[in-house]
């Protein structure tokens, strides 16, 4: 067994969150209710010295007033506690909005459509391996098809009735295999669990 | 006024990100990059008010000696805690802070999200039927994918774990580039209605 402290708080801590498998208990509360704690003053702590001293207290001591700006916009978040003003709140809201929606238009064109359809497109050079130019085809097929499935502009009837129900079988494939990958993810968590309290702190394993 | 400045700033801001986007000028990019930092900013202001509110929902609890309020001890305790050693003694590698995030925060979080994995399961058992085709490829899939990621998987037959690999870079693959394809062109539709002002409803309110 070890001898160190922290093992054993991490241990015990492990032991409180498992014990929800039981039921619902004061233990697993207490653990339950440390964690929401503890994250939040982890991220006051990141947040001031991540985000406020180098990007907000740090210029304005070297004398670029221009981040007045920044700490202007954010102290307008706490208007909304006062009703007269409440409204003002809305500006670092729209600024905020405003800059993501911004970004995300090229980027979201640039990675999610034209790189996707970069990847998707078969040309004569994906058949330098047959295997591979097959389920090239195969993912341009299951492209199709998924799209189809979600277009719902016309009556899937037809031709696009059978597209949209090639569609519906890919995407069925697709959500039971994301479903498996996400448990091996969650039971590759729980196994490190499990190692860490039969290795560190009960000894039993390497 | 208090609806037609946020909306101009967000019109602004906007277009702005776009252009600047087209344009690889060292001053479009220091514009990106400070904008970038004040955005930082904003978020660490967005989260000093997440934080106000955690306060007040927990001290009320504890004022009124709601049910659980006990609990509520905890968490503020915690907070305090974690963010004065911090904010006192530096987040260096070895420091009491990233002690804490290594034995205290990781082990809950990390336990939290393991205990998933039997709800999933457990879920999944219930929930699963193959009543028709769709359901049952779904129900393949996940089982394919499970047993060929694990080493048993080879047990049952050598070429278990390529088949389902096969299924994640094949038919997965094209399925999730289906959906990815739609997000992306229903996000931009979004963002480009939020842009022109004509998705409002981030104003909140009536006034």
């Amino acid at each position: 067994m070890s001898g160190d402290p922290w093992i054993w708080i991490g241990a015990i801590l492990t032991l409180m969150i498992f014990s929800f498998l039981y039921k619902d208990n004061p233990f697993y509360k207490f653990g339950e209710h440390l964690f929401v704690g503890v994250a939040n003053g982890y991220y006051i702590v990141y947040y001031w010295q991540n985000a406020l001293k180098p990007n907000l207290f740090e210029p304005l001591s070297a004398g670029q007033f221009i981040y007045i700006v920044p700490l202007l916009l954010g102290l307008m978040y706490f208007a909304r506690f006062i009703p007269r003003i409440a409204w003002v709140v809305r500006i670092p809201i729209g600024f905020t909005i405003g800059w993501g929606a911004g970004l995300s238009i090229p980027a979201l064109f640039q990675a999610d459509v034209l790189r996707q359809l970069e990847g998707t497109v078969v040309t004569p050079a994906t058949f330098s391996n047959p295997a591979s130019g097959i389920w090239a085809v195969i993912i341009l097929v299951g492209v199709v098809c998924t799209l189809i499935y979600f277009f719902f502009s016309k009556e899937h009837k037809g031709i696009l009735g059978h597209t949209s129900r090639i569609g519906i079988i890919f995407i069925m494939i697709g959500f039971g295999a994301s479903f498996g990958y996400t448990v091996m993810a969650r039971v590759s968590l729980l196994i490190g669990r499990i190692q860490f309290l039969l290795g560190p702190w009960l000894g039993l394993i390497d | 006024m208090k609806r037609k400045i946020p909306l101009a700033l967000c019109f602004i801001m906007g277009i702005s990100m776009i252009v600047q986007f087209f344009i690889p000028h060292p001053a479009s990019l220091e514009f990106s990059s400070v904008i970038y930092k004040w955005i930082i900013v904003l978020m660490a202001f967005a989260l000093v008010l997440a934080i106000g509110n955690l306060i007040r929902h927990h001290g009320n609890k504890i004022h009124r000696r709601k049910e659980d309020w006990q609990y509520s001890i905890v968490t503020l305790a915690g907070m305090v805690a974690m963010a004065t050693i911090g904010l006192a003694w530096g987040i260096d590698p070895d420091s009491l802070y990233q002690r804490i995030y290594l034995n205290v925060m990781a082990p809950l979080g990390g336990t939290m999200f393991a205990l998933l994995a039997y709800y999933m399961a457990s879920a999944a058992y219930r929930s699963f039927r193959a009543r028709s085709l769709e359901a049952t490829l779904l129900l393949l899939s996940a089982f394919i994918v499970m047993i060929g990621f694990m080493p048993f998987g080879q047990y049952l037959h050598p070429r278990f774990p390529a088949f389902a690999e096969w299924i994640m870079k094949v038919p997965n693959m094209a399925s999730q580039r289906g959906i990815l394809l739609g997000v992306a062109f229903g996000s931009i539709a979004t963002a480009l209605k939020i842009i022109l002002g004509i998705e409002r409803s981030w104003l909140g309110g009536k006034e």
